[in-house]
């Protein structure tokens, strides 16, 4: 794969760590204002650019969550484990 | 629909060398008692009789260890998918080999299967909520043995990061062992 594909995927893999990170605090936190408000911050982030890795990559997400080309480009590799 | 993939890993897996004994280690943590498939499956079958108040941290931090789960698989598959079987022989593979090829299995480092009595379900949130701390400390601790054992530094690289997961999810779950006796402190009896 092009660099291009390791550098956008690894800056996706770092916004959704931390939006696991930040899910996993308010789930015990639930009161966190400021909290919130960065997972709502990182989410918006990390939807916009899933959208542009997804134009040059194709879908991320099966069952409707990523739109497909034609042919149907879910199915395409490489798979994680194969990068 | 329950749960969605995403054709992504949580973190990158890079390793150096092909290199089965490692991926035997390795096999630990993915069929093993405190491995991440126990680990997804026993929060997942613990949330349906936990209060309402911790049911959310026990599906996130399931839904977590199947991440983890793939990473684990990943590793082994690039560890041992360029080895010969002589290779697989010298790491003490040969009976892997001679029952799977180079297919993954859910089993220990032993060889011993995966086995649904690794999991504890006691119905009672306590009990529960301490079994899953201690499954997280010891599958940190399992995380730290194999780092000492590997000398491949870009395979440390991702083992470390989930270490550190495993350590993230004790804290958490001892927080909601906190948020449960807030709760029960709280409830009036009349």
């Amino acid at each position: 794969m092009p660099p291009e594909y390791y550098r956008m995927l690894e800056e996706i893999q770092a916004i959704d760590f931390v939006i696991v990170e930040l899910n996993l605090y308010l789930d015990t936190h639930p009161n966190d204002f400021e909290a919130i408000k960065q997972f709502n911050d990182f989410t918006e982030k990390s939807m916009k650019l899933k959208i542009q890795f997804e134009k040059k990559f194709g879908p991320l997400m099966n069952f409707g969550k990523s739109f497909s080309n034609y042919p149907f480009n879910w199915v395409d590799t490489p798979w994680p484990w194969q990068v | 629909m329950v749960w969605y993939y995403e054709k992504k890993l949580q973190y990158p897996v890079k390793v150096s060398t092909c290199n089965p004994m490692l991926a035997k280690y390795l096999i630990e943590q993915y069929g093993g008692a405190d491995g991440e498939l126990a680990a997804a499956l026993r929060y997942m079958n613990q949330r349906y009789t936990l209060p309402d108040k911790v049911v959310g941290l026990l599906t996130d931090i399931a839904t977590e260890e199947l991440s983890h789960l793939e990473m684990i698989a990943t590793m082994i598959y690039k560890l041992t998918k360029d080895a010969t079987p002589e290779q697989l022989k010298a790491a003490g593979l040969a009976d892997h080999y001679v029952n799977h090829d180079k297919a993954l299995f859910y089993q220990n480092a032993s060889g011993v299967p995966f086995t649904a009595s690794y999991i504890q379900a006691k119905g009672d949130p306590i009990a529960d909520l301490y079994e899953d701390i201690a499954a997280e400390e010891k599958a940190r601790a399992t995380y730290q043995w194999i780092i000492d054992l590997s000398d491949d530094p870009d395979l440390n690289d991702s083992l470390k990061f989930l270490r550190e997961r495993e350590i993230v999810h004790s804290l958490r779950f001892r927080e909601a062992v906190e948020i449960l006796k807030e709760e029960r402190n709280t409830k009036k009896f009349f």
